[in-house]
């Protein structure tokens, strides 16, 4: 790729990170929105575009780094994760963003997810969730609902799909939250949100596939409906939705409940840091159409990045043995002489 | 035979023959757990201290505790030593130590007819002996008349021995391979001190019990060899001839492993090392884990993908990446491996192969992975490949091959393998000032930098460091166009671009020093070996050589490229001939380049090759 010319300390529009390159999704795909909003959020935040390394694996999605004009690298299918952690530990004044899909990131690349994730890894994880195959055109991804028809699957598939929100609690992910494509204010905020974060900071974004699977969020994140059929966190503030903010959720058992947003005392009040991780863990659990479903931020908690204690081991090593003598060392500690 | 006075450790002087010997080969052999390789390693430290010459090999199970008593939990460790320059662990074993029947049972074939078998005779009981389907007991039974059996009680005397220092039960017993060590030290005419000084330097602190005991038990066995006349004969093996210098002992992957921190030291970029556990490699992951200090960063993976994708983006980073795996591992790192030819990243990948294919026998040596570290990935993407020949050479083939990958822009292929690996020899330390430095700096002028062009004297691209203003790029493993890197699917420029990733590996000829053929430089047969059957060739070669044969042997360091000279080499002889332990991969690689008929000598038995076996081989061409 060219390196752009509008590399200068002071980016402060979208623009500037933009690669030049012509943007080549569908028309009319999500991709397109959650390009913007980040272009938007980083051109806020003053750094420039050299100091960002996009990392991505294979997939619709995974193009994303070549449209910006930051350092980027687009890599093999399921491997952005084990990617990112080299060009961090090599590099840990970059800031890392990694992009991927669900094939990618829960599918063949499943197990970096997990890993990345219980190390914290320094990323803010983007993860483009349009429940289907779309740059292989149309095969069930594991995020597929159960039964759903599609090309590999003409009798309906028969896999459990898995809660993207729910695997990335259970891997011991610091940050994670749930945006979606249709509402660039939400992700403007969300993406804020996660650059901030030292740590892993995993996005599940409901992005639509106008080819593959259109309109598979549309019953619940459409504008006409979401008021009653999404349900937006906030830390510190009660959990409440409808129309007229009418409702809330409370917690019941091991589940939420629907309640009446005047019963204050039994509206759950958002914790973000709670520190087991089992509130975030049911509300990852609330799906349509027996629940709004939850955007925003589920768990927020501190934890040293995977980098930080890597060169903390390095420091320790060099206090302990001193600078390093490769004399030294290649003596080890029994030499003899022939003279 | 000379006799001379003896004046032992215990200061008597009476006349016993001691002869002396040119080399000698002898072979520890007991249960996983009777700690052989630990008296194995102190008769070799013994004997380098001394100045011998040595080669030794570690022979294990792949289970961390095979069953007691079977022919599966034996663990071994051959050592051969000198009075001049050797290159292999011994074809055949003068003295065999077999703690246990399961022990005789499995290395009594490699023994001498008339060589020196000592045995724990409480290795031998009936349950011992039923393991292993002995059916009379071959300490009695007249079997062994071929050999000079020496049965002792070592069990018992070992534990009366440590009594004293205030070891009992199990914890006595486990002494006794040292109290071996003491029979065989007094056998060869080894001093002790050495080896007390090194017990009190390791154990005296933390377990001054052990290490008063450990000394008790070798004296014992020492003691117990002179007073009772155990050997009629001891030997003796003088000091060997090396070139001046220092020298260490060293195994492969301890060589291996300070090759890439003297990279990481040299460069003056850091390492990173994504690695994922593996029998044989593991042990380079554990020292590199221990040199932080020296810019290595090493990372433990989940998995063999995630250490090399790692290790890639490690490279984007701006640092040299490495991996480090076996032959299963390595052909799971294919596709990430390929990412970094694509994208023309360096990278070094360290194969300390085993034998195959699947799990195969992961503690038993192979050169078979050779093809697939020449054509194991998709589509057309050569990588150069190195391959040490010793243990020592380790070191340098390592910091030439991350040498060659950071100035190459390229993965390079290091293909070590079992045998090397775990072998040891003595190593003359290098000076570290002397190295080679590393070359790249090129091309990163924002005002004209494109992330593809070609330095015209490699054909590498340039080394950009994320976080430069103004080398803003972006990679793909999508085909590129040439000089800009922008996404491509020209049909021309695809196979312009191929040829220009074919053409900068090709051009690594131009580091490689003209061949240096030992022997014959023209006539009957040409033996032509890579890697560790390095030893076994050269020195079966100078034995025919020595007959008056026109051998010549030449020892590939580089499998790609090819040295730029081989092609001319090769005509100068009626045959060339491979041996090799595969079944003629290199071979097949050589008619395919040259278009000649090539002799291939490939045994896959989970060992080196015999330098007998060589011998007859070569004898055999030559008729």
């Amino acid at each position: 790729m060219t390196t752009t010319a509008t590399d200068s300390p002071k980016a402060q529009t979208p623009q500037d990170f933009h690669s030049g390159l012509i943007v080549r999704w569908c028309p009319g795909c999500g991709d397109y929105a959650i390009l913007a909003a980040v272009q938007k959020v980083l051109a806020e935040r003053g750094k420039a575009p050299h100091e960002y390394t996009f990392v991505s694996g294979i997939g619709c999605s995974s193009r994303f780094p070549l449209y910006m004009s930051t350092y980027g690298f687009h890599s093999i299918h399921g491997r952005a994760l084990a990617v990112a952690t080299g060009v961090k530990a090599a590099n840990p004044k970059q800031e890392v963003w990694v992009i991927t899909g669900d094939g990618d990131c829960l599918s063949i690349g499943g197990n970096h997810f997990i890993h990345a994730l219980r190390r914290n890894q320094d990323f803010k994880i983007l993860l483009f969730n349009n429940e289907i195959y779309g740059l292989t055109k149309g095969q069930y991804s594991p995020t597929s609902r159960f039964g759903m028809v599609n090309k590999s699957a003409p009798y309906g598939t028969i896999d459990e799909p898995v809660s993207p929100i729910k695997l990335a609690l259970a891997a011991g992910a610091t940050f994670v939250a749930r945006t979606a494509d249709n509402d660039m204010a939400h992700m403007a905020e969300t993406f804020r949100r996660a650059a901030e974060h030292k740590g892993s900071a995993f996005i599940e974004i409901l992005q639509n596939c106008v080819i593959f699977n259109d309109k598979v969020f549309e019953e619940y994140y459409g504008v006409k409906t979401r008021k009653d059929t999404l349900v937006y966190l906030h830390h510190g503030q009660p959990v409440l939705y409808g129309k007229t903010v009418e409702k809330g959720l409370a917690v019941d058992g091991f589940n939420f409940k629907s309640v009446d947003a005047s019963q204050k005392d039994q509206v759950y009040v958002h914790d973000e840091h709670e520190p087991t991780g089992t509130v975030a863990n049911m509300l990852a659990g609330l799906s349509h159409p027996e629940s709004p479903v939850p955007l925003g931020v589920f768990r927020c908690v501190e934890r040293p990045a995977y980098h930080e204690m890597m060169y903390a081991q390095v420091e320790s090593a060099r206090k302990a043995n001193g600078e390093p003598d490769l004399g030294k060392l290649l003596k080890g500690p029994k030499t003899w002489t022939v003279s | 035979m000379s006799t001379v006075t003896d004046e032992g450790i215990l200061g008597n002087t009476e006349k016993h023959d001691i002869q002396e010997l040119d080399e000698v080969t002898i072979l520890f052999a007991g249960d996983s757990g009777d700690g052989m390789q630990v008296t194995g390693s102190q008769f070799t430290d013994a004997s380098v201290v001394f100045g011998n010459d040595i080669s030794t090999f570690p022979d294990f199970p792949a289970e961390i505790r095979a069953p007691q008593g079977t022919l599966a939990g034996v663990s071994a460790y051959q050592l051969h030593f000198s009075n001049h320059d050797i290159r292999t662990p011994g074809d055949r074993i003068d003295t065999l130590v077999a703690m246990n029947a399961a022990a005789l049972k499995k290395y009594l074939p490699e023994l001498d007819k008339g060589g020196i078998l000592i045995v724990d005779k409480a290795g031998f009981g009936p349950n011992e002996l039923k393991k292993v389907e002995y059916k009379s007991n071959p300490l009695e039974d007249g079997t062994l008349g071929d050999y000079r059996l020496v049965a002792v009680d070592i069990t018992p005397q070992t534990i009366a021995a440590v009594r004293p220092a205030g070891l009992t039960g199990r914890n006595a017993e486990r002494c006794k391979n040292f109290y071996t060590l003491g029979v065989v030290y007094y056998l060869y005419d080894r001093p002790l001190e050495p080896t007390f000084d090194e017990i009190r330097k390791r154990f005296a602190k933390k377990e001054p019990v052990i290490a008063e005991a450990n000394i008790a038990a070798i004296q014992a066995g020492y003691n117990f060899a002179h007073t009772i006349e155990l050997f009629k004969v001891t030997y003796r093996v003088k000091r060997a001839i090396f070139d001046p210098g220092m020298y260490r002992n060293i195994s492969g992957n301890l060589a291996t492993a300070m090759g890439v921190a003297a990279a990481a030291s040299k460069s003056g970029r850091k390492v990173f090392f994504g690695s994922y556990p593996i029998t044989p490699a593991s042990d380079i992951l554990h020292e590199l884990s221990r040199l932080k200090h020296f810019g290595v960063l090493t990372f433990q993976a989940e998995d063999e993908i995630a250490a090399v994708a790692s290790a890639v983006g490690a490279s984007y980073g701006g640092v040299l990446g490495v991996t480090c795996s076996s032959g299963p591992g390595i052909a799971l790192k294919s596709e990430a491996i390929n990412l970094a030819v694509m994208t023309e990243l360096p990278l070094v990948v360290i194969n300390v192969q085993r034998s195959g294919p699947s799990t195969g026998m992961p503690t038993k040596t192979e050169q078979a992975d050779l093809l697939m570290a020449l054509f194991g990935r998709n589509s057309d993407s050569p990588i150069p490949v190195i391959a040490p020949a010793t243990p020592g050479e380790c070191f340098e083939c390592v910091y030439e091959a991350a040498r060659i990958a950071v100035k190459y822009m390229t993965p390079v292929m290091f293909l070590s393998d079992g045998y090397l690996g775990n072998g040891a020899e003595p190593w003359k330390i290098p000076d570290p000032e002397k190295l080679k430095g590393f070359d790249f700096g090129w091309g990163l002028d924002p005002a004209s930098f494109k992330p593809y062009a070609r330095n015209p004297e490699t054909g590498a691209r340039a080394w950009p460091i994320p976080g430069t203003p103004g080398l803003n790029n972006r990679i793909t493993g999508i085909e590129k166009e040439e000089n800009t890197g922008k996404i491509s699917y020209d049909h021309e420029n695809h196979e312009r671009m191929t040829k220009a990733r074919y053409q900068k590996v090709a051009n690594i000829a131009q580091e490689i020093p003209a061949s240096s053929v030992y022997g014959a430089q023209e006539g009957d047969l040409l033996v032509l070996s890579w890697g560790g059957t390095y030893g076994a060739a050269l020195t079966a070669a100078e034995t025919v050589f020595k007959m008056g044969k026109k051998i010549g042997h030449l020892h590939l360091r580089w499998l790609n490229p090819l040295p730029p000279d081989l092609g001319d080499i090769i005509k100068r002889y009626k045959k060339v001939v491979v041996p090799e332990i595969n079944t003629g991969q290199l071979a097949y690689h050589l008619r395919g380049t040259f278009g000649i008929p090539v002799e291939s000598y490939g045994r896959v038995r989970g060992k080196a090759f015999t330098v007998g076996e060589l011998v007859t081989l070569f004898n055999s061409l030559l008729v």
